[in-house]
């Protein structure tokens, strides 16, 4: 009962035939332990095996976005690399595999190809650069003659080659080049081909290695028990209960949670959920209608402006038409499929974890700083992710566990229930925001003033060291994709006002523009309707100057059949947002019969991510984001209630089944430009898109999610 | 202690009776592909076969399946070092993502071809009722479809 962890799989090699040749998966075999044992590291990227097996540290955590595939991919590119026997690996934490914009390793922000789109190429090609020196004095020849492809390095005048194997342990004595030259982007082999997921064997034989699946020698188990309501801690734990259960039990009270340990994972469930608990502090009066009306209050406090351009108040007061409406988002549960674990053993002189963790980097240093150990004695193994979202960005969990680990003195793993994981997640923030949209005698839009209260992530995280905003600018998660939005509007006024409650919140994919996107591409469609246009139309002139969101929206209206006849009771929505430095338009087709059962039949999803790596992986994130929104546009909803969330397990936050998933297309806009993010762009439209959908099917506008609180069943 | 077979392999467990099956397979058996997902069958990334029946094992007891056969997604290929014409299916349309709930999928699928070799559409939706977060439903269709006809 070895543990596998995510750095011990081999990649499916396809042989000819048929079948798949299985050295994947298993963690020791013959060719990974000769790799390991006689591979030369080319720089801190790559590592070369005599038999020609090329190892790639991929930097970033895989939660299912396809990182350990297209990071890799940049690198192989560069390097000639012959990707059928390129092995991905998961480095330990190191500042040399620091995520570019957070200068540490964390996976989040959709940032992983536009982090890592230079830095892994220019490292292939320097070792590319290394291999070709090495041959070069081996063969008394100028490096310019030399060629490179699928691992090898080739002199075509004195027909000479040799593998990168057999050149490793030259070229790791060459100084890395000052300079390299990238190739031209029609040269490309690798990037910007669908190539196979390298996880993919392993995991359709239940043999990837996840957090929950870690099994270190002498370890037990724990179980845990969060004190409900918010800021309440445990006054005592009565044990009474569990005496006649089969043991051994340890309890320990952690003050914001009572654990039990023991040598199976379910007698300390077992035992944790029988305890008698009492609690003291928080504050049970804390109620979703508390926090609606007190958000509701903000709106009549002093705003901080997020952005400005002429004079929004001024042109509503002499518009021809002007619209108001207020929207509302409810706060959101990530819910993982692999609920919170983690693995840690902590010693007098070491303290290693094991973590399906977005955020090793932070959690090597929360590691040192909690158990006073120099950094040296800190190891941080990074599992595979059962689902991230951003949820496995907050360390909360990891250190529960190398607390427990510290208290008891023994290796343990910490699992979260699933009703734990709802009700003590750190949540997506709720939403209020009222709009106030103007049009022109001709039905253009010459106004639009908008004010959004909300908790503040920034603020209420200082545990990520981001800087707070300072009391002039607003917190950029409250505002994004409202703020920047594109949109040629005259005169355009976001401003905010921040409302902090109990409740923890968190980044939730696309983070603000998940509602942000909901609320300004719904008022949108409010405009377009009070000015008489298409929503399509509508849109045009206000995005003359933006080519690629113009070009998004319109091949995304083709893709989606807008303007096309639709069957009784059908309706077509569109909604187009930029987010991760991406633009995403997708068109819904919904129908509503008389019962209000309401059915997502198709969506058109058209994205603009400039460069791409894997267009198969774009593919795939694009369907989960809209999956992702649509389960929290059309069920999400944690509620507050006596201070404790008042949801449990999929029966109380319920979740899209395949059933329920509609049919999708997904474009992929051919160009050249940078790469923009790819995880989370595809998320904040869906809401939108659909909410406008229903309107056009129904005449019901739907102003606060999720749509199942308007009397729509799915 | 309490006989079953997991796998065709016969364990004897020291789990209490009333143990869900599914961390008997995972923490005393130690095949730990089937994975806890709810804890109530709701999600089904816990889905096993008992006596050849898809079964969430979150749910069922150690006491329920004494003397069953229990197959999880170690033990669903012929031979070791084989993979079934779902797995391949699921590899063809490059499935999974974070890949968590796939295992309870495809056992999922696998008692649905047993009961209807060619589904259609709707005893698709009918009979695979996991949840998957990362929303790799379109996916999952054409996968089963394309090992229905393999």
């Amino acid at each position: 009962m070895k543990m596998m962890d995510r750095s011990s799989f081999l990649r499916a090699t396809a042989i000819a035939g048929g079948g798949l040749l299985l050295d994947v998966s298993l963690p020791f075999t013959a060719r990974r332990a000769e790799a390991a044992m006689t591979s030369t590291p080319i720089g801190a990227w790559i590592k070369i095996s005599p038999d020609n097996t090329i190892s790639i540290y991929a930097p970033q955590s895989e939660m299912g976005q396809g990182v350990m595939t297209s990071l890799p991919m940049l690198v192989a590119e560069e390097l000639d690399a012959d990707w059928a026997r390129v092995i991905v690996d998961a480095p330990q934490v190191d500042k040399a595999y620091n995520n570019p914009p957070f200068q540490t390793m964390a996976t989040g922000g959709s940032s992983a190809i536009r982090g890592f789109f230079m830095p892994l190429r220019q490292a292939g090609a320097s070792a590319r650069a290394m291999l070709v020196g090495a041959a070069a004095t081996q063969w008394n020849v100028p490096a310019n003659e030399l060629r490179t492809a699928k691992s090898m390095v080739y002199h075509d005048a004195s027909k000479r080659s040799a593998t990168y194997g057999s050149l490793a342990g030259a070229a790791a004595t060459i100084p890395p080049p000052e300079k390299v030259e990238l190739k031209p982007r029609e040269a490309w082999t690798i990037i910007g081909k669908s190539v196979p997921r390298v996880d993919t064997s392993a995991k359709v034989q239940g043999k990837a290695g996840f957090g929950i699946d870690v099994k270190v020698p002498g370890m037990v188990y724990a179980a845990i028990r969060h004190a409900p309501v918010f800021g309440s801690t445990i006054a005592s734990i009565d044990d009474t209960p569990i005496k006649g259960f089969k043991g051994p039990h340890q309890v320990l009270n952690m003050k914001t949670a009572a654990v039990v340990v023991s040598d199976r994972y379910y007698r300390a469930k077992k035992a944790v959920e029988a305890l008698k608990i009492s609690y003291t502090g928080g504050d049970a009066t804390l109620s979703s209608a508390k926090i609606e009306t007190t958000l509701r209050a903000g709106m009549n406090e002093k705003p901080v402006i997020a952005t400005t351009v002429g004079d929004a108040d001024g042109t509503l007061k002499t518009a021809s038409k002007v619209v108001t409406a207020e929207y509302y988002a409810p706060y959101l549960a990530h819910a993982t499929m692999e609920p919170m674990n983690c693995t840690a053993s902590v010693t007098k002189t070491s303290c290693e974890v094991w973590a399906p963790s977005q955020a090793p980097g932070p959690l090597a240093g929360l590691a040192a700083k909690m158990t006073g150990l120099p950094p040296s004695a800190i190891k941080i193994h990074t599992t595979y992710l059962g689902g991230g979202f951003g949820r496995r960005f907050n360390l909360d969990f990891a250190a529960e566990a190398i607390q427990i680990s510290t208290m008891i003195g023994k290796p343990v793993k910490l699992v979260w229930s699933r009703e734990e994981d709802i009700q003590h997640d750190t949540f997506r923030p709720t939403s209020l925001t009222q709009l106030k949209g103007g049009l022109d005698a001709s039905g253009n839009l010459v106004a639009w003033q908008q004010r959004i209260v909300t908790p503040s992530l920034l603020v209420s995280n200082p545990q990520l060291g981001f800087p707070p905003p300072p009391p002039d600018k607003p917190d950029s998660f409250s505002v994004e994709g409202c703020a920047d939005k594109k949109y040629a509007i005259p005169n355009f006024t976001v401003d905010t006002v921040m409302k902090n409650f109990a409740v923890p919140v968190f980044f939730w994919r696309s983070v603000g523009n998940s509602q942000n996107g909901f609320f300004f591409e719904s008022f949108m469609d409010e405009m377009a309707h009070a000015a008489g246009k298409d929503a399509v139309e509508f849109r045009r002139p206000l995005l003359a100057k933006e080519a690629r969101h113009l070009n998004v929206l319109e091949m995304a209206a083709k893709l989606g059949d807008w303007g096309k006849p639709l069957a009784k009771g059908h309706g077509r929505g569109i909604a187009l947002h930029e987010s991760f430095g991406t633009i995403v338009a997708e068109v819904a087709e919904v129908s509503v019969d008389a019962k209000k059962k309401l059915r997502v039949h198709r969506i058109a999803c058209v994205v603009d991510c400039g460069t791409y790596v894997n267009p198969n992986t774009v593919e795939a994130q694009m369907q989960s984001a809209m999956i992702y929104g649509l389960t929290a546009a059309l069920y999400g909803e944690i509620t507050i209630d006596k201070g404790r969330v008042a949801q449990n397990n999929f029966y109380d936050y319920p979740m899209v089944h395949l059933a329920e998933a509609p049919h999708m297309d997904v474009q992929i806009v051919q160009n050249t430009e940078s790469p923009g993010g790819v995880g989370e762009p595809g998320t904040p439209p869906i809401a939108p898109a659909v909410a406008n959908a229903i309107f056009a099917a129904t005449g019901t506008r739907v102003r606060s999610l999720p749509f199942v609180r308007h009397g729509f069943t799915a | 202690m309490t006989e079953l077979t997991v796998n065709k392999k016969k364990f004897s467990v020291d789990d209490e009776g009333d143990t869900p099956l599914l961390w008997v397979i995972r923490d005393t058996v130690g095949y730990t592909g089937t994975k806890f997902g709810c804890g109530v069958a709701l999600c089904g990334a816990c889905t096993v076969h008992v006596n050849g029946e898809a079964v969430r094992s979150c749910s069922v007891t150690l006491d329920q399946v004494k003397g069953k056969s229990i197959t999880t997604i170690e033990g669903l290929p012929p031979a070791d070092g084989h993979l079934t014409k779902i797995q391949e299916a699921w590899i063809a349309e490059e499935v999974p993502q974070c890949g968590y709930c796939q295992p309870g999928f495809i056992m999922a699928t696998a008692a649905l071809l047993k009961k209807h070799p060619k589904p259609t559409d709707a005893q698709i939706d009918e009979n695979v009722t996991n949840v998957c977060r990362c929303g790799t439903y379109s996916r999952i269709r054409k996968a089963i479809h394309r090992a229905a006809n393999a």
